[in-house]
């Protein structure tokens, strides 16, 4: 196994779980604060591509489109906030399976309604779309370094703005105790539809920026959504530290075990049972992993309640 | 039971009725309805009785079904064989995840059952030999019973034995002394360890039975559908049947039959042509907003609604 391929895939998975920490911050303080399920979530990263896709095509820049995308995005994630997820706050867990159950349907048939079920299509930003040299003589596309730059910048914000300022303390107190942070005079209400714009601004990023290496399209964002869950239960729910790890983890494991189990396993087995098991097992790493992870600690690996 | 009674008629009589009306398309329609009946009563058991909110229960469904498919495309086709094999690889497979699963709590419990689901799913996706990710067909339904079960009808009234079988073995297991301790568990799992109950052992044989059943449904939607493919297994399935039970109503014993008639027969009427003319393909866009509407309007579930109406 060459060094390049592994240094490659190494920030492949870097990128990927940088993306899946955006959308699993939304998702863990919206469940760590409200204890709210909330399978929509990943609609809001498949509307944030979708707006994404049209602003581009209408402002014809890619980076005059994102902050455009974002903001459309969080108006929507405040406005769902606002008529339907407030009210279930108060429910139990089967009630907010249901009921997002039910938003990502309407979202699905919405986002067809309005642009088509066939993918369409996001350029990478001009300028981005060719490999740039790395030191060590590894080739790698510009755009994913950029990803990687915009996830890593956003991260370090975000855990700025979770662990250094008044309103992420209001945050943190909101998701380690909601009683005791009501009792103390914290609205609870206008903070958490700031969170769940916030959220949902994020997502918008992470589909904006893996538009143009994943498809555009109907259903993006259900797969996501299960590994969004995975990072934070790993990571612990409630916890931004614990997504940060879970994603990256999550990220590296699922990338790296795609590409180099199946060559490790080549060496080991005979050809035919190795072309097999190796994707089989790769695709199922995270999930032995989380599984693991819940077995060993079951708070998961950063419990935000103390 | 005098409902059931009158169910039971009801359902006798359903495709003879449409036979007499030309409309055979909706016996299969039927039979693949009295298919997720039992899938949902499965869960119900767990999810509405056990109190365990499993969100990988396709993964017994789907289980089951591949076992009758595999056995299928091997030159296995006796429903003696096959059918005792699905139930019995479910039951394993429950045993094993319930194993791990009912170690956690919550919501934990939710996301560690979904885990153990996607693996499988990789798993079967992972089959190249069955089909990989595109699923395989079946050679022809399963031989057995003494009656040619290619025919629609002699295929729903089977169908229909099976399911009032499993229904009266779940109503005398929830009526039964266990019932009574599962749900016990559910509502005070302290208090019943104090008492003596031995939790876990109980909360997992809960889980394996309900696991049995679902790999029962599973034997059968493959029979019904003569094939089957990963998407059985994959986690929106296992969400669509927990969406029948909260919509019927979680642990009320019709809770997961009515959810599975509910929603079958709003997705069927809503896609075809004669409801939304043109929008017809947007048919997924009312059933989530009716979802939606149930949640904010109807929070006990249909069967909830149904008995706050006698009771008033």
């Amino acid at each position: 196994m060459s060094w390049i391929l592994f240094l490659e895939q190494l920030l492949n998975g870097l990128q990927f779980g940088l993306m899946l920490f955006l959308l699993a911050a939304g998702l863990t303080l919206v469940f760590g604060i409200m204890d709210m399920i909330n399978l929509a979530h990943g609609s809001l990263y498949m509307i944030g591509a979708y707006l994404m896709a049209s602003f581009a095509q209408a402002t014809g820049s890619f980076w005059a489109a994102l902050p455009l995308a974002l903001a459309a995005t969080a108006l929507v994630g405040a406005a769902l906030e606002v008529s339907v997820l407030r009210r279930l706050y108060e429910r139990d867990h089967l009630a907010q399976v249901l009921a997002t159950f039910a938003i990502i349907l309407i979202a699905n048939e919405l986002v067809r309604l309005i642009w088509g079920s066939q993918p369409i299509m996001l350029n990478a930003p001009a300028g981005l779309t060719g490999p740039v040299e790395l030191p060590g003589g590894v080739q790698y596309a510009s755009y994913r370094l950029v990803i990687i730059g915009v996830g890593s910048a956003v991260a370090l914000l975000l855990y700025v703005l979770v662990t250094r300022t008044r309103v992420g303390m209001l945050v943190r107190a909101g998701a380690s105790n909601r009683e005791m942070a009501v009792a103390m005079g914290v609205d609870i209400r206008r903070l958490f539809t700031g969170v769940f714009a916030l959220g949902a601004a994020l997502c918008a990023l992470a589909g904006a920026m893996l538009g143009p290496i994943l498809a555009v399209q109907v259903g993006m964002g259900e797969n996501i959504l299960i590994l969004a869950f995975v990072v934070i239960v790993i990571g612990g729910i409630g916890s931004i530290r614990g997504a940060l790890v879970g994603a990256l983890l999550v990220g590296l494991v699922d990338t790296m075990g795609r590409s180099l189990l199946p060559i490790a396993f080549a060496l080991i087995f005979r050809p035919q049972v190795a072309s097999n098991l190796g994707p089989s097992v790769s695709s199922i790493l995270i999930y032995v992993l989380m599984a693991a992870v819940l077995f060993l600690r079951p708070q998961g690996l950063f419990p935000a309640r103390g | 039971m005098k409902p059931a009674i009158v169910l039971a008629l009801l359902a006798c009589l359903f495709p003879l009725a449409m036979q007499a009306m030309d409309q055979d398309f909706y016996i299969s329609f039927a039979t693949r309805v009295l298919i997720y009946a039992m899938a949902a009563a499965s869960l119900n058991l767990v999810l509405g009785y056990g109190g365990m909110v499993s969100f990988g229960h396709a993964a017994f469904f789907g289980a089951g079904a591949y076992i009758v498919g595999i056995l299928a495309v091997e030159g296995v086709s006796s429903a003696w064989l096959a059918w005792p094999a699905a139930v019995g690889v479910a039951a394993l497979a429950a045993l094993a995840i319930g194993a791990v699963s009912l170690r956690t709590r919550g919501v934990y419990f939710i996301m560690i059952t979904l885990a153990f689901a996607q693996m499988m799913y990789y798993v079967f996706v992972s089959l190249k030999a069955y089909g990989g990710d595109d699923g395989v067909a079946l050679p022809g339904r399963s031989s057995g019973f003494g009656v040619d079960l290619r025919g629609d009808l002699a295929w729903y009234y089977l169908v229909l034995a099976l399911l009032g079988g499993v229904l009266y073995l779940l109503h005398r297991l929830v009526h039964s002394r266990f019932g009574r301790v599962i749900e016990a568990i559910r509502e005070n799992e302290t208090r019943a360890a104090a008492i003596g109950y031995p939790v876990y052992r109980y909360k997992l044989l809960c889980f394996v039975i309900s696991g049995a059943i679902a790999g029962l449904a599973g034997a059968l939607i493959a029979n019904q559908s003569v094939y089957v493919s990963p998407s059985l297994l994959h986690w929106i399935q296992s969400g669509t049947l927990m969406i029948m039970v909260i919509l019927g109503g979680v642990g009320r014993f019709w809770g997961g039959p009515l959810g599975a008639v509910l929603l079958l027969t709003l997705e069927e009427t809503l896609s075809g042509t004669q409801m939304l003319g043109p929008y017809s393909m947007h048919w997924q866009l009312a059933v989530g907003a009716i979802l939606l509407a149930v949640v904010l309007f109807a929070p006990q579930g249909i069967a909830g609604l149904i008995a706050r109406r006698r009771g008033a």
